[in-house]
């Protein structure tokens, strides 16, 4: 058996990105009127990390945490049925767009956990900041490697891989650690029934956010411009010429 | 009068290009109170000469570490070093960039100074008390205003959306010595991997052309890298799909969990343009679209488009831009 790791993974419920999005009435925030949600991609591959860990070893636990409102409890339960033990809700009616805020609410529960690893996912697509995971870090004193996109535990020391502009950091860390998990670590398994069916038992602490206060807020949101509508050129081949007259005249990028 | 601190970015002691971006941001911010860029360059023994080129982009003065554990990226030094740097310099505000590197670093530069921040900035004004930044949220599909009330103000701001500006300035050297030991950081960088021999990546390339599963096999990319070397600059991206597969590393993927790439020229071959896709490349100054199904939605966002075998027509524009191209 391996070395039996305690693990944290820190999971957000976000919106499905392949829609038109209004903004809400406020001016300030996205209208969810209709939105499907599900647990952010990036987030699934940190469970999925955990999950493998915990199963090599052939002992451990793996918690989930997620911080947001009574429906994050859904999320949380995705990850019970993927396999996780148990799962912690911060509860809290909006997150914050504050990631230090949102931080420090995840740093406060996670402080006395005796946690071997805590993974993240790199970022989320909704917020698309991408700064809770190393201000966990930092905020709990312990070595971060963020962006990982493979990772190896032997006893209690890690190596990464990072995928950096044209190039790769091979990283070592000691345990305990903070994680953020890129694509291409591994591809998340789906629940099975079996997994649904246990997960409805798995225990479920439910908890209010102690956010810290929020220095940075959304004053504003706005749809991007629509790009001008374009064209088509021609078909084929034959249209080459009408392309690359296009592109030195109009365009000039040629 | 305020002062305003700039990361510059370095990796092989050489400056990047995301360096000049976030000298030629705090600059504009620095012009805005009156006050002084200081931007902060951090490497190997050797990395001192390269501060000419920050003072050349607007930096009054260039806070220089060189020391040997900083050679490769050294997460725990560099942020620590930063952190001190800014919290003794008492600045408004300090800029980084949204690099691999910079999304690392700026996260534990504004824990340890206590504040929060906001990354991948595409526009920055200082009103009253408040820095108000543009953000890009729900993968670019909204655009968000963010007010800043905190001292300092930590950004990291968006590759390729600041242009270096030459701006003269004095550029006075000077140099600090790490905060603590720099061999005592426990995550440790152990090797630099260097991807495709010497190609452009995609962050640094002003034309790029990706390929889709249109592409029909991996061997086929060839079709994609000649007409990448017909421009001479550019580099090769490729689609989740593409990635998925392991016909191209994950590095090369381009989209809402890849990479974000806005270059001049973006030629999409064999792209169906898929929503994940088009996260990642759909700000593009300009975009071609070659595609066999006339209704696929990449043409929606393309500039120009030709319907028609990626096989037939690449080839024959790969020899139209050599041609083109002839003399430069």
């Amino acid at each position: 058996m391996g070395m039996r790791l305690k693990i944290a993974v820190c999971i957000k419920r976000v919106p499905d990105m392949d829609v038109r999005f209004k903004i809400g009435a406020d001016g300030a925030s996205v209208d969810d009127t209709g939105l499907k949600y599900d647990i952010n991609d990036f987030d699934a591959w940190a469970v999925e990390a955990a999950l493998k860990l915990k199963e090599k070893a052939g002992q451990g636990e793996v918690v989930v945490l997620s911080l947001g409102p009574d429906a994050a409890a859904e999320t949380i339960r995705k990850a019970l049925s993927m396999g996780a033990d148990r799962g912690i809700h911060l509860k809290t009616d909006k997150i914050p767009f504050d990631g230090f805020a949102i931080a420090t609410a995840i740093a406060a529960e996670l402080k006395d956990g005796k946690y071997d690893l805590i993974f993240f996912g790199k970022m989320s697509p909704d917020s698309s900041n991408g700064i809770v995971g190393p201000i966990v870090a930092e905020l709990l004193g312990l070595p971060c490697v963020t962006a990982i996109s493979k990772l190896d535990i032997t006893d209690a020391k890690g190596t990464a891989k990072r995928e950096i502009e044209g190039a790769q950091e091979i990283v070592e860390f000691p345990l305990p650690a903070v994680l953020t998990v890129d694509e291409g670590l591994n591809v998340a398994r789906y629940p099975s029934l079996k997994g649904i069916m246990a997960a409805k038992k798995k225990p479920l602490d439910v908890k209010p956010a102690a956010l810290g206060d929020s220095k940075v807020s959304v004053q504003k949101l706005e749809l991007p411009p629509e790009r001008a509508a374009g064209r088509i050129i021609g078909e084929g081949a034959g249209a080459v010429p009408n392309l690359i007259k296009a592109l030195q005249t109009e365009a000039k990028v040629l | 009068m305020a002062n305003i601190f700039a990361f510059a970015e370095a990796r092989n002691g050489e400056l990047r290009k995301v360096a000049l971006e976030t000298v030629t941001a705090a600059r504009k911010l620095a012009d805005s109170t009156g006050g002084e860029v200081h931007a902060l360059l951090v490497g190997a023994p050797g990395i001192a000469p390269k501060a000419e080129q920050l003072g050349q982009h607007g930096a009054d003065v260039v806070m220089v570490c060189e020391h040997p554990e900083f050679v490769q990226y050294n997460p725990e030094a560099t942020a620590a070093l930063a952190a001190e740097r800014i919290r003794s310099g008492g600045y408004r505000a300090a800029v980084f960039t949204t690099s691999a590197q910079g999304r690392d670093l700026a996260p534990r530069v504004a824990a340890k100074l206590g504040v929060s921040l906001v990354t991948d900035v595409t526009g920055l004004e200082l009103t009253g008390d408040t820095l108000v930044v543009k953000h890009p949220m729900n993968i670019g599909k909204v655009i968000a205003t963010v007010g800043m009330a905190a001292t300092p103000a930590v950004i990291a701001i968006r590759p390729n959306t600041f242009t270096p500006v030459p701006n003269p300035k004095a550029g006075r050297v000077e140099i600090v010595q790490p905060a603590g030991d720099p061999s005592a950081s426990r995550v440790v960088v152990k090797e630099l991997v260097q991807g495709g021999g010497g190609k452009l990546d995609l962050a640094d390339a002003p034309v790029i052309v990706a390929g889709g599963r249109g592409l029909k096999a991996a061997e086929n990319f060839k079709l994609v890298e000649d007409l990448a070397d017909a421009f001479g600059n550019a580099a090769v991206g490729a689609t989740r799909a593409v990635t998925d597969d392991g016909w191209r590393p994950h590095s090369d993927q381009i989209g809402q969990t890849g990479r974000l790439v806005s270059p001049n020229l973006y030629i999409a071959v064999g792209i169906s343009g898929a929503v994940q896709h088009l996260a990642g490349m759909r700000t593009s100054r300009t975009i071609v679209a070659i595609n066999k199904d006339k209704d696929a939605p990449i043409f929606k966002v393309a500039d120009y488009g030709i319907v028609g075998d990626a096989f037939e027509v690449v080839p024959v524009l790969t020899a139209a831009v050599r041609e083109a191209r002839k003399g430069h």
